[in-house]
Protein backbone atom coordinates (compact mmCIF):
# COMPACT_ATOMS: atom_id res chain seq x y z
CA UNK A 1 0.00 0.00 0.00
CA UNK A 2 2.09 3.05 -1.11
CA UNK A 3 1.84 5.78 1.34
CA UNK A 4 1.24 9.26 0.57
CA UNK A 5 3.82 11.61 1.72
CA UNK A 6 4.21 15.48 1.57
CA UNK A 7 6.45 14.59 -1.93
CA UNK A 8 3.47 13.34 -3.60
CA UNK A 9 1.35 16.53 -2.85
CA UNK A 10 4.16 18.66 -4.20
CA UNK A 11 4.62 16.67 -7.53
CA UNK A 12 1.28 17.02 -8.54
CA UNK A 13 1.08 20.52 -7.66
CA UNK A 14 4.39 21.36 -9.86
CA UNK A 15 2.36 19.20 -12.49
CA UNK A 16 -0.64 21.52 -12.66
CA UNK A 17 1.50 24.79 -12.54
CA UNK A 18 3.57 23.32 -15.33
CA UNK A 19 0.14 22.59 -17.30
CA UNK A 20 -0.61 26.10 -16.49
CA UNK A 21 2.13 27.65 -18.04
CA UNK A 22 2.23 25.38 -20.69
CA UNK A 23 -1.32 26.75 -21.13
CA UNK A 24 -0.48 29.99 -21.55
CA UNK A 25 2.40 29.68 -23.92
CA UNK A 26 1.48 26.92 -26.28
CA UNK A 27 -2.10 27.67 -26.59
CA UNK A 28 -2.45 29.62 -29.82
CA UNK A 29 -6.62 29.72 -30.23
CA UNK A 30 -8.68 30.95 -27.18
CA UNK A 31 -7.99 33.69 -25.11
CA UNK A 32 -10.34 31.70 -22.50
CA UNK A 33 -7.93 28.68 -22.60
CA UNK A 34 -5.35 31.26 -20.79
CA UNK A 35 -7.84 32.14 -18.50
CA UNK A 36 -8.17 29.18 -17.74
CA UNK A 37 -4.46 28.04 -17.46
CA UNK A 38 -4.12 30.92 -15.07
CA UNK A 39 -6.84 29.47 -12.65
CA UNK A 40 -4.89 26.12 -12.94
CA UNK A 41 -1.71 27.99 -11.57
CA UNK A 42 -2.98 29.20 -8.71
CA UNK A 43 -5.05 26.37 -7.84
CA UNK A 44 -1.67 24.28 -8.20
CA UNK A 45 0.07 27.33 -5.10
CA UNK A 46 -3.64 26.34 -3.18
CA UNK A 47 -2.52 22.10 -2.99
CA UNK A 48 1.21 23.39 -1.93
CA UNK A 49 -0.05 25.62 0.45
CA UNK A 50 -2.58 23.19 2.25
CA UNK A 51 0.01 20.22 2.12
CA UNK A 52 2.59 22.42 3.64
CA UNK A 53 0.28 23.49 6.19
CA UNK A 54 -1.06 19.96 7.19
CA UNK A 55 2.42 18.10 6.87
CA UNK A 56 3.99 21.33 8.50
CA UNK A 57 1.81 21.47 11.43
CA UNK A 58 1.02 25.19 10.70
CA UNK A 59 -2.09 26.89 10.21
CA UNK A 60 -0.69 29.98 7.63
CA UNK A 61 -0.75 27.87 4.28
CA UNK A 62 -4.82 27.48 5.09
CA UNK A 63 -5.18 30.73 5.78
CA UNK A 64 -3.14 31.78 2.70
CA UNK A 65 -5.40 29.45 0.51
CA UNK A 66 -8.50 31.21 1.62
CA UNK A 67 -7.23 34.67 0.58
CA UNK A 68 -5.31 32.93 -3.01
CA UNK A 69 -9.20 31.64 -3.64
CA UNK A 70 -10.69 35.26 -2.97
CA UNK A 71 -7.87 36.97 -4.84
CA UNK A 72 -8.30 34.13 -8.15
CA UNK A 73 -12.33 35.16 -8.32
CA UNK A 74 -11.96 38.29 -8.27
CA UNK A 75 -9.13 38.25 -10.89
CA UNK A 76 -11.10 36.08 -12.76
CA UNK A 77 -13.92 38.53 -12.79
CA UNK A 78 -11.92 41.33 -14.13
CA UNK A 79 -10.03 39.22 -16.63
CA UNK A 80 -13.60 38.49 -18.45
CA UNK A 81 -15.05 41.65 -17.75
CA UNK A 82 -11.78 43.33 -19.52
CA UNK A 83 -12.09 40.28 -22.37
CA UNK A 84 -16.04 41.31 -23.16
CA UNK A 85 -14.79 44.95 -23.91
CA UNK A 86 -12.17 43.52 -25.76
CA UNK A 87 -14.72 41.13 -27.97
CA UNK A 88 -17.04 44.42 -28.55
CA UNK A 89 -14.17 46.06 -30.18
CA UNK A 90 -12.57 43.44 -32.04
CA UNK A 91 -15.17 40.88 -32.89
CA UNK A 92 -12.79 37.94 -31.89
CA UNK A 93 -11.32 36.36 -29.09
CA UNK A 94 -9.06 34.35 -30.93
CA UNK A 95 -5.20 34.76 -29.22
CA UNK A 96 -3.78 35.30 -32.64
CA UNK A 97 -5.98 38.59 -33.38
CA UNK A 98 -4.40 39.96 -30.04
CA UNK A 99 -1.79 41.90 -32.35
CA UNK A 100 -2.66 45.48 -32.93
CA UNK A 101 0.08 46.74 -30.52
CA UNK A 102 3.19 45.80 -31.86
CA UNK A 103 6.67 47.26 -32.79
CA UNK B 1 -4.58 37.81 21.10
CA UNK B 2 -6.36 40.74 22.09
CA UNK B 3 -7.30 43.63 19.60
CA UNK B 4 -5.79 46.79 20.66
CA UNK B 5 -6.68 50.09 18.15
CA UNK B 6 -3.56 51.72 18.89
CA UNK B 7 -2.11 48.26 17.23
CA UNK B 8 -3.12 49.67 13.74
CA UNK B 9 -2.49 53.36 14.08
CA UNK B 10 0.79 53.30 11.82
CA UNK B 11 -0.86 52.12 8.80
CA UNK B 12 -3.29 55.01 9.02
CA UNK B 13 -2.48 56.85 6.20
CA UNK B 14 -3.76 53.84 4.01
CA UNK B 15 -6.46 53.44 6.06
CA UNK B 16 -7.51 56.86 5.25
CA UNK B 17 -6.99 56.60 1.69
CA UNK B 18 -8.87 53.01 1.81
CA UNK B 19 -11.76 54.71 3.45
CA UNK B 20 -11.80 57.40 1.23
CA UNK B 21 -11.73 55.32 -1.74
CA UNK B 22 -14.84 53.57 -0.17
CA UNK B 23 -16.87 57.09 -0.04
CA UNK B 24 -15.35 57.93 -3.62
CA UNK B 25 -17.60 54.27 -4.34
CA UNK B 26 -20.78 56.36 -3.42
CA UNK B 27 -19.82 59.75 -4.77
CA UNK B 28 -18.71 58.06 -8.02
CA UNK B 29 -22.19 55.74 -8.17
CA UNK B 30 -24.51 58.74 -6.75
CA UNK B 31 -22.97 61.50 -9.47
CA UNK B 32 -23.14 59.94 -11.86
CA UNK B 33 -21.21 59.63 -15.65
CA UNK B 34 -21.14 63.35 -16.33
CA UNK B 35 -17.24 65.08 -16.51
CA UNK B 36 -18.53 67.27 -13.33
CA UNK B 37 -18.29 64.22 -11.09
CA UNK B 38 -15.43 62.75 -12.56
CA UNK B 39 -13.62 66.27 -11.76
CA UNK B 40 -15.45 66.06 -8.24
CA UNK B 41 -13.97 62.72 -7.39
CA UNK B 42 -10.35 63.20 -8.70
CA UNK B 43 -10.24 66.56 -6.49
CA UNK B 44 -11.25 64.39 -3.76
CA UNK B 45 -8.48 62.03 -4.46
CA UNK B 46 -6.11 64.60 -4.88
CA UNK B 47 -7.28 65.86 -1.27
CA UNK B 48 -6.84 62.64 0.14
CA UNK B 49 -3.52 62.26 -1.07
CA UNK B 50 -2.24 65.21 0.00
CA UNK B 51 -3.25 64.22 3.44
CA UNK B 52 -1.79 60.97 3.69
CA UNK B 53 1.11 63.00 2.24
CA UNK B 54 0.98 65.22 5.15
CA UNK B 55 0.29 62.52 7.70
CA UNK B 56 3.17 60.26 6.18
CA UNK B 57 6.02 63.83 5.89
CA UNK B 58 5.00 64.84 9.60
CA UNK B 59 5.27 61.38 11.70
CA UNK B 60 8.34 60.47 13.47
CA UNK B 61 9.87 58.18 12.43
CA UNK B 62 9.74 54.61 14.70
CA UNK B 63 10.13 51.07 13.53
CA UNK B 64 6.25 50.19 14.01
CA UNK B 65 4.59 46.91 13.40
CA UNK B 66 1.28 46.64 12.84
CA UNK B 67 -1.79 44.03 12.14
CA UNK B 68 0.44 41.49 13.68
CA UNK B 69 3.75 42.41 12.29
CA UNK B 70 2.40 41.85 8.75
CA UNK B 71 2.57 45.70 8.65
CA UNK B 72 5.73 47.37 8.82
CA UNK B 73 6.15 51.40 9.37
CA UNK B 74 9.78 52.11 9.17
CA UNK B 75 11.57 55.51 7.95
CA UNK B 76 12.37 53.10 4.69
CA UNK B 77 8.57 52.96 4.03
CA UNK B 78 7.77 55.97 4.80
CA UNK B 79 10.79 57.66 2.28
CA UNK B 80 9.20 55.00 -0.54
CA UNK B 81 5.60 56.42 0.37
CA UNK B 82 6.28 59.80 -0.21
CA UNK B 83 7.63 59.15 -3.95
CA UNK B 84 4.91 56.76 -4.37
CA UNK B 85 2.62 59.57 -3.61
CA UNK B 86 3.99 62.62 -5.19
CA UNK B 87 3.89 60.29 -8.66
CA UNK B 88 0.32 59.14 -8.19
CA UNK B 89 -0.25 63.18 -7.39
CA UNK B 90 1.44 64.05 -10.30
CA UNK B 91 -0.28 61.42 -12.23
CA UNK B 92 -3.68 62.16 -11.21
CA UNK B 93 -3.31 66.10 -11.16
CA UNK B 94 -2.81 65.76 -14.91
CA UNK B 95 -5.56 63.87 -15.75
CA UNK B 96 -8.17 66.21 -14.97
CA UNK B 97 -7.07 68.73 -17.41
CA UNK B 98 -9.57 69.39 -20.32
CA UNK B 99 -6.67 67.49 -22.74
CA UNK B 100 -7.15 64.66 -20.67
CA UNK B 101 -10.73 64.67 -20.43
CA UNK B 102 -11.50 62.67 -23.73
CA UNK B 103 -9.31 59.94 -22.86
CA UNK B 104 -10.47 58.86 -19.68
CA UNK B 105 -13.76 61.14 -19.07
CA UNK B 106 -15.24 58.89 -15.78
CA UNK B 107 -15.26 59.06 -11.98
CA UNK B 108 -14.09 55.80 -11.82
CA UNK B 109 -10.71 56.41 -13.06
CA UNK B 110 -9.92 58.18 -10.08
CA UNK B 111 -11.25 55.34 -7.69
CA UNK B 112 -9.35 53.05 -8.93
CA UNK B 113 -5.85 54.82 -9.05
CA UNK B 114 -7.03 55.48 -5.18
CA UNK B 115 -7.50 51.69 -4.34
CA UNK B 116 -4.47 50.76 -6.72
CA UNK B 117 -2.40 53.66 -4.51
CA UNK B 118 -3.45 51.72 -0.98
CA UNK B 119 -2.38 48.62 -2.79
CA UNK B 120 0.82 50.32 -3.79
CA UNK B 121 1.82 51.53 0.04
CA UNK B 122 0.83 48.71 1.52
CA UNK B 123 3.29 46.56 -1.03
CA UNK B 124 6.06 48.93 0.36
CA UNK B 125 4.87 48.41 4.11
CA UNK B 126 4.64 44.55 3.36
CA UNK B 127 5.98 42.20 6.07
CA UNK B 128 4.82 38.70 5.90
CA UNK B 129 4.16 36.60 2.25
CA UNK B 130 -0.16 36.66 3.37
CA UNK B 131 0.17 40.73 2.93
CA UNK B 132 2.45 40.68 0.26
CA UNK B 133 0.15 39.25 -2.11
CA UNK B 134 -2.82 40.74 -1.23
CA UNK B 135 -0.91 44.57 -1.29
CA UNK B 136 0.68 42.94 -5.03
CA UNK B 137 -2.95 42.33 -6.12
CA UNK B 138 -5.03 45.12 -4.59
CA UNK B 139 -2.40 47.11 -7.02
CA UNK B 140 -2.38 45.00 -10.11
CA UNK B 141 -6.47 44.93 -10.53
CA UNK B 142 -7.62 47.98 -10.38
CA UNK B 143 -4.82 48.78 -13.06
CA UNK B 144 -5.63 46.28 -15.30
CA UNK B 145 -8.99 47.91 -15.23
CA UNK B 146 -7.17 51.24 -15.47
CA UNK B 147 -5.48 50.19 -18.78
CA UNK B 148 -8.69 49.06 -20.66
CA UNK B 149 -9.90 52.49 -19.43
CA UNK B 150 -11.11 53.35 -23.11
CA UNK B 151 -13.39 50.99 -23.71
CA UNK B 152 -14.59 52.10 -27.32
CA UNK B 153 -10.99 51.54 -28.23
CA UNK B 154 -9.05 48.52 -29.58
CA UNK B 155 -5.81 49.60 -28.50
CA UNK B 156 -6.55 50.35 -25.06
CA UNK B 157 -8.82 46.96 -24.39
CA UNK B 158 -5.98 45.36 -26.19
CA UNK B 159 -3.58 46.90 -23.73
CA UNK B 160 -5.77 45.75 -20.74
CA UNK B 161 -5.99 42.51 -21.96
CA UNK B 162 -2.36 41.93 -22.32
CA UNK B 163 -1.49 43.41 -19.14
CA UNK B 164 -4.12 41.48 -16.98
CA UNK B 165 -2.63 38.11 -18.82
CA UNK B 166 1.27 38.53 -18.08
CA UNK B 167 0.18 40.29 -14.94
CA UNK B 168 -1.79 37.12 -14.08
CA UNK B 169 1.56 34.92 -14.75
CA UNK B 170 3.34 37.14 -12.90
CA UNK B 171 1.26 36.65 -10.00
CA UNK B 172 0.89 33.12 -10.24
CA UNK B 173 5.02 32.59 -10.42
CA UNK B 174 5.07 35.40 -7.21
CA UNK B 175 2.75 32.71 -5.73
CA UNK B 176 4.43 29.36 -6.52
CA UNK B 177 7.52 30.87 -4.88
CA UNK B 178 5.92 32.17 -2.05
CA UNK B 179 4.40 28.76 -1.31
CA UNK B 180 7.54 26.56 -1.57
CA UNK B 181 9.12 29.83 0.42
CA UNK B 182 6.53 29.04 3.11
CA UNK B 183 6.98 25.71 3.14
CA UNK B 184 10.46 24.86 3.88
CA UNK B 185 10.11 28.00 6.30
CA UNK B 186 7.28 27.33 8.18
CA UNK B 187 6.35 30.45 8.22
CA UNK B 188 4.80 33.06 6.27
CA UNK B 189 6.49 36.47 8.30
CA UNK B 190 9.73 37.55 6.70
CA UNK B 191 11.82 37.43 9.94
CA UNK B 192 10.79 34.26 10.37
CA UNK B 193 11.75 33.14 6.76
CA UNK B 194 15.13 35.10 7.11
CA UNK B 195 15.80 33.03 10.91
CA UNK B 196 14.88 29.67 9.83
CA UNK B 197 17.75 29.71 6.49
CA UNK B 198 21.29 30.26 6.65
CA UNK B 199 23.55 30.12 4.16
CA UNK B 200 25.32 27.05 4.73
CA UNK B 201 22.31 24.59 4.73
CA UNK B 202 19.78 25.89 2.06
CA UNK B 203 17.19 23.60 0.52
CA UNK B 204 17.62 23.77 -2.93
CA UNK B 205 13.36 24.30 -3.30
CA UNK B 206 14.22 27.06 -1.17
CA UNK B 207 16.40 28.66 -3.49
CA UNK B 208 13.92 27.81 -6.58
CA UNK B 209 10.90 29.42 -4.23
CA UNK B 210 13.02 32.71 -4.09
CA UNK B 211 14.01 32.91 -7.52
CA UNK B 212 10.42 32.59 -8.28
CA UNK B 213 9.45 35.26 -6.13
CA UNK B 214 12.33 37.28 -7.67
CA UNK B 215 10.86 36.74 -11.27
CA UNK B 216 7.38 37.90 -10.19
CA UNK B 217 8.39 40.81 -8.51
CA UNK B 218 11.07 41.61 -11.78
CA UNK B 219 7.50 41.16 -13.89
CA UNK B 220 6.13 44.22 -11.73
CA UNK B 221 8.94 46.04 -12.59
CA UNK B 222 9.10 45.25 -16.22
CA UNK B 223 13.00 44.03 -16.16
CA UNK B 224 13.65 42.25 -18.76
CA UNK B 225 13.60 39.43 -19.79
CA UNK B 226 10.02 39.66 -17.65
CA UNK B 227 9.54 43.30 -19.83
CA UNK B 228 7.27 42.14 -22.80
CA UNK B 229 4.27 43.75 -21.61
CA UNK B 230 5.64 46.91 -21.18
CA UNK B 231 5.49 48.11 -24.56
CA UNK B 232 2.60 47.35 -25.55
CA UNK B 233 0.77 48.45 -22.44
CA UNK B 234 2.71 51.82 -22.43
CA UNK B 235 1.01 52.26 -26.25
CA UNK B 236 -2.05 51.04 -25.97
CA UNK B 237 -3.57 52.69 -22.86
CA UNK B 238 -4.44 56.35 -22.74
CA UNK B 239 -1.49 58.86 -22.30
CA UNK B 240 -2.44 59.67 -18.07
CA UNK B 241 -2.71 56.21 -17.60
CA UNK B 242 0.94 55.58 -19.03
CA UNK B 243 2.20 58.58 -16.85
CA UNK B 244 0.80 56.49 -14.11
CA UNK B 245 2.31 53.31 -14.70
CA UNK B 246 5.57 55.04 -15.91
CA UNK B 247 5.74 56.73 -12.27
CA UNK B 248 4.26 55.11 -9.66
CA UNK B 249 4.11 51.40 -9.32
CA UNK B 250 7.64 50.75 -10.55
CA UNK B 251 8.67 52.73 -7.56
CA UNK B 252 6.57 50.83 -5.69
CA UNK B 253 7.13 46.97 -7.02
CA UNK B 254 11.18 48.21 -6.69
CA UNK B 255 10.62 48.84 -2.95
CA UNK B 256 8.94 45.65 -2.65
CA UNK B 257 12.22 43.62 -3.90
CA UNK B 258 13.95 45.76 -1.87
CA UNK B 259 12.29 44.67 1.53
CA UNK B 260 12.10 41.24 0.51
CA UNK B 261 15.84 40.36 -0.88
CA UNK B 262 17.07 42.39 2.23
CA UNK B 263 14.48 41.28 4.43
CA UNK B 264 13.39 37.63 4.61
CA UNK B 265 15.96 36.54 2.09
CA UNK B 266 18.65 38.67 3.73
CA UNK B 267 20.80 35.68 5.12
CA UNK B 268 21.32 34.11 1.47
CA UNK B 269 22.36 37.90 -0.08
CA UNK B 270 25.18 35.70 -2.50
CA UNK B 271 22.17 33.50 -4.06
CA UNK B 272 19.63 36.65 -4.74
CA UNK B 273 22.36 38.95 -5.92
CA UNK B 274 23.38 36.61 -9.08
CA UNK B 275 19.67 36.59 -10.25
CA UNK B 276 19.97 40.24 -9.79
CA UNK B 277 22.97 40.69 -11.71
CA UNK B 278 21.68 38.85 -14.45
CA UNK B 279 17.92 40.40 -14.31
CA UNK B 280 19.83 44.22 -14.40
CA UNK B 281 22.35 43.31 -17.23
CA UNK B 282 19.57 41.77 -19.47
CA UNK B 283 16.87 44.74 -18.58
CA UNK B 284 20.08 47.25 -19.45
CA UNK B 285 20.41 45.86 -22.94
CA UNK B 286 16.75 45.86 -23.49
CA UNK B 287 16.03 49.20 -22.75
CA UNK B 288 19.14 50.60 -24.33
CA UNK B 289 18.66 48.45 -27.86
CA UNK B 290 15.23 47.99 -27.80
CA UNK B 291 14.56 51.61 -27.58
CA UNK B 292 16.64 52.99 -31.08
CA UNK B 293 13.99 51.88 -33.42
CA UNK B 294 11.02 53.11 -32.07
CA UNK B 295 8.94 55.48 -33.72
CA UNK B 296 6.18 56.32 -30.81
CA UNK B 297 7.12 58.23 -28.29
CA UNK B 298 4.97 55.93 -25.43
CA UNK B 299 6.89 52.75 -26.88
CA UNK B 300 10.28 54.33 -26.56
CA UNK B 301 9.70 55.84 -22.56
CA UNK B 302 8.31 52.02 -21.79
CA UNK B 303 11.99 50.95 -23.06
CA UNK B 304 13.59 53.85 -21.38
CA UNK B 305 11.69 52.53 -18.02
CA UNK B 306 13.02 48.58 -18.64
CA UNK B 307 16.52 50.53 -18.80
CA UNK B 308 16.02 52.29 -15.49
CA UNK B 309 14.74 49.65 -14.01
CA UNK B 310 17.97 47.97 -15.26
CA UNK B 311 20.24 50.82 -13.65
CA UNK B 312 18.43 50.69 -10.46
CA UNK B 313 18.92 46.78 -9.83
CA UNK B 314 22.51 47.01 -10.34
CA UNK B 315 22.37 49.35 -7.23
CA UNK B 316 20.56 46.33 -5.66
CA UNK B 317 22.41 43.70 -6.90
CA UNK B 318 25.36 45.29 -4.49
CA UNK B 319 23.60 44.08 -1.22
CA UNK B 320 24.70 46.48 0.49
CA UNK B 321 23.90 49.36 2.57
CA UNK B 322 24.95 51.65 -0.04
CA UNK B 323 23.42 49.85 -2.26
CA UNK B 324 19.93 50.68 -0.96
CA UNK B 325 20.67 54.29 -1.07
CA UNK B 326 21.56 54.28 -4.31
CA UNK B 327 18.23 52.89 -5.52
CA UNK B 328 16.54 55.04 -3.25
CA UNK B 329 18.42 58.30 -4.84
CA UNK B 330 17.51 56.69 -8.11
CA UNK B 331 14.01 56.30 -7.42
CA UNK B 332 13.61 59.67 -6.71
CA UNK B 333 15.50 61.35 -9.40
CA UNK B 334 13.06 58.72 -12.14
CA UNK B 335 9.66 59.97 -10.52
CA UNK B 336 10.52 63.42 -11.38
CA UNK B 337 12.11 62.72 -15.03
CA UNK B 338 9.14 60.82 -15.47
CA UNK B 339 5.79 62.75 -14.41
CA UNK B 340 7.98 65.87 -16.63
CA UNK B 341 8.72 63.73 -19.39
CA UNK B 342 5.13 62.45 -19.35
CA UNK B 343 3.79 66.46 -18.41
CA UNK B 344 5.28 66.77 -22.58
CA UNK B 345 3.94 63.86 -23.88
CA UNK B 346 0.39 64.27 -22.36
CA UNK B 347 -0.07 67.34 -24.81
CA UNK B 348 1.16 65.87 -27.45
CA UNK B 349 -1.79 66.56 -30.05
CA UNK B 350 -2.72 67.78 -33.20
CA UNK B 351 -6.52 68.97 -33.43
CA UNK B 352 -7.58 67.79 -30.43
CA UNK B 353 -6.41 64.30 -31.56
CA UNK B 354 -3.11 62.77 -29.57
CA UNK B 355 -0.31 62.55 -31.44
CA UNK B 356 2.10 60.38 -30.01
CA UNK B 357 4.89 59.40 -32.85
CA UNK B 358 8.22 61.27 -32.43
CA UNK B 359 8.13 62.79 -35.69
CA UNK B 360 5.36 64.64 -34.06
CA UNK B 361 7.73 66.36 -32.14
CA UNK B 362 9.71 67.77 -34.79
CA UNK B 363 10.26 71.62 -34.91
CA UNK B 364 8.77 72.28 -31.16
CA UNK B 365 11.77 74.69 -30.18
CA UNK B 366 10.22 76.90 -32.13
CA UNK B 367 6.64 76.60 -31.87
CA UNK B 368 6.69 75.61 -28.05
CA UNK B 369 10.20 77.06 -27.27
CA UNK B 370 9.49 75.97 -23.28
CA UNK B 371 8.34 72.87 -23.53
CA UNK B 372 11.50 71.72 -25.95
CA UNK B 373 13.80 73.36 -23.26
CA UNK B 374 11.99 71.03 -20.77
CA UNK B 375 11.64 67.73 -22.64
CA UNK B 376 15.24 68.82 -23.62
CA UNK B 377 16.67 68.47 -19.77
CA UNK B 378 14.24 65.48 -19.44
CA UNK B 379 16.48 63.70 -21.94
CA UNK B 380 19.68 64.69 -20.84
CA UNK B 381 18.44 63.87 -16.79
CA UNK B 382 17.60 60.59 -18.36
CA UNK B 383 21.08 60.10 -20.68
CA UNK B 384 22.68 60.75 -17.09
CA UNK B 385 24.27 64.35 -18.04
CA UNK B 386 25.55 65.99 -14.47
CA UNK B 387 24.51 68.09 -12.57
CA UNK B 388 21.51 66.27 -13.31
CA UNK B 389 19.02 64.66 -11.04
CA UNK B 390 19.15 61.54 -13.69
CA UNK B 391 23.04 61.57 -13.13
CA UNK B 392 23.17 61.15 -9.19
CA UNK B 393 20.78 57.80 -9.29
CA UNK B 394 23.60 56.63 -11.79
CA UNK B 395 26.77 57.67 -9.62
CA UNK B 396 25.43 56.19 -6.65
CA UNK B 397 23.84 52.71 -8.15
CA UNK B 398 27.43 51.82 -9.69
CA UNK B 399 29.41 53.27 -6.88
CA UNK B 400 27.79 50.97 -4.67
CA UNK B 401 28.17 47.69 -7.11
CA UNK B 402 31.79 48.67 -8.21
CA UNK B 403 32.76 48.52 -4.16
CA UNK B 404 30.49 45.31 -3.94
CA UNK B 405 33.25 44.12 -6.50
CA UNK B 406 30.60 43.94 -9.05
CA UNK B 407 32.54 45.63 -11.65
CA UNK B 408 31.84 43.89 -14.62
CA UNK B 409 28.48 45.17 -13.81
CA UNK B 410 29.11 48.81 -13.44
CA UNK B 411 31.12 48.31 -16.83
CA UNK B 412 27.81 47.25 -18.86
CA UNK B 413 26.11 50.00 -17.11
CA UNK B 414 27.87 52.85 -18.05
CA UNK B 415 28.65 51.78 -21.82
CA UNK B 416 24.69 50.93 -21.82
CA UNK B 417 23.75 54.52 -20.76
CA UNK B 418 25.97 55.90 -23.54
CA UNK B 419 24.29 53.66 -25.82
CA UNK B 420 20.66 54.80 -24.57
CA UNK B 421 22.09 58.37 -24.90
CA UNK B 422 21.55 57.84 -28.46
CA UNK B 423 17.90 57.89 -28.64
CA UNK B 424 17.31 60.57 -25.75
CA UNK B 425 19.72 62.69 -27.88
CA UNK B 426 17.65 61.81 -30.95
CA UNK B 427 14.65 63.28 -29.15
CA UNK B 428 16.73 66.94 -28.67
CA UNK B 429 17.78 66.61 -32.44
CA UNK B 430 14.08 66.40 -33.60
CA UNK B 431 12.77 69.21 -31.69
CA UNK B 432 15.66 71.56 -32.64
CA UNK B 433 17.11 70.88 -36.20
CA UNK B 434 13.58 69.47 -37.89
CA UNK B 435 10.86 71.72 -39.24
CA UNK B 436 7.43 70.37 -38.46
CA UNK B 437 4.64 70.14 -41.28
CA UNK B 438 2.27 71.57 -38.64
CA UNK B 439 2.80 72.92 -35.43
CA UNK B 440 1.05 71.09 -32.27
CA UNK B 441 -1.78 72.08 -30.46
CA UNK B 442 -1.35 75.47 -28.87
CA UNK B 443 -3.15 75.03 -25.04
CA UNK B 444 -1.28 74.10 -21.99
CA UNK B 445 -3.15 73.05 -18.83
CA UNK B 446 -2.32 74.43 -15.75
CA UNK B 447 -1.72 71.39 -14.09
CA UNK B 448 0.79 70.33 -17.30
CA UNK B 449 2.76 73.27 -16.69
CA UNK B 450 3.04 73.22 -12.80
CA UNK B 451 3.71 69.33 -12.61
CA UNK B 452 6.75 70.39 -15.84
CA UNK B 453 7.91 73.63 -13.64
CA UNK B 454 8.67 71.38 -10.51
CA UNK B 455 10.33 68.41 -12.07
CA UNK B 456 12.69 70.90 -14.26
CA UNK B 457 13.09 72.75 -10.50
CA UNK B 458 13.94 69.61 -8.70
CA UNK B 459 16.19 67.91 -11.98
CA UNK B 460 18.48 71.03 -11.88
CA UNK B 461 18.40 72.08 -8.70
CA UNK B 462 18.82 68.21 -7.87
CA UNK B 463 22.59 68.78 -6.22
CA UNK B 464 21.59 71.84 -4.56
CA UNK B 465 19.49 69.09 -2.21
CA UNK B 466 21.72 66.04 -2.59
CA UNK B 467 23.04 66.04 1.24
CA UNK B 468 20.14 66.50 2.89
CA UNK B 469 18.44 63.99 0.62
CA UNK B 470 21.32 61.04 0.88
CA UNK B 471 20.66 61.85 4.94
CA UNK B 472 17.18 61.30 4.55
CA UNK B 473 17.74 58.24 2.19
CA UNK B 474 20.79 57.09 4.62
CA UNK B 475 18.67 56.62 7.77
CA UNK B 476 15.68 54.88 5.19
CA UNK B 477 18.58 52.39 4.27
CA UNK B 478 19.33 51.45 7.46
CA UNK B 479 16.25 50.64 8.60
CA UNK B 480 15.71 48.46 5.98
CA UNK B 481 18.80 47.00 6.71
CA UNK B 482 17.75 46.67 10.22
CA UNK B 483 14.09 45.38 9.37
CA UNK B 484 14.52 42.03 11.12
Amino acid sequence: MLELTLNHYLAVSAILFALGIFGIFLNRKNVITILMSIELMLLAVNINMVAFSAYGNNLEGQIFSLFILTVAAAEAAIGLAILVVFFRNRGSIAVEDVNILKG
Amino acid sequence: MVFDLTDILPALPEMILATLALVLVLVAAYGGESARNAQRVTRIALGGIVLALALIWSSSVGNETAFGGMFRADSFAGYMKILVLLGTFCALYMSITPLAKDDINKPEFALLVMLALVGMMLMISANDLMSLYMAVELQSLPLYVVAAMRTNSLRSSEAGLKYFLLGALSSGMLLYGASLVYGFAGTTSFSGIAAAVSADQLPVVFIVGMVFMVSGIAFKISAAPFHMWTPDVYQGSPSPVTALFAIAPKVAAMALMMRLTYGAFGSIEAEWSQVLVALSIASMVVGALGAIMQTDIKRMMAYSSIAHMGYALAGLAAGTQQGALGVMIYMTGYIFMGAGAFAIILLMRRDGQSATRVADLQGLSRTHPTLALGLMIMMFSMAGIPPLAGFFGKWYVFLAAVNAGLVPLAVIGVVMSVVGAFYYLRIIKIMYFEDADEPLDAEIPVANKLVLGVSIAVILLFFIGLSPLLETAGFAADALMAQL
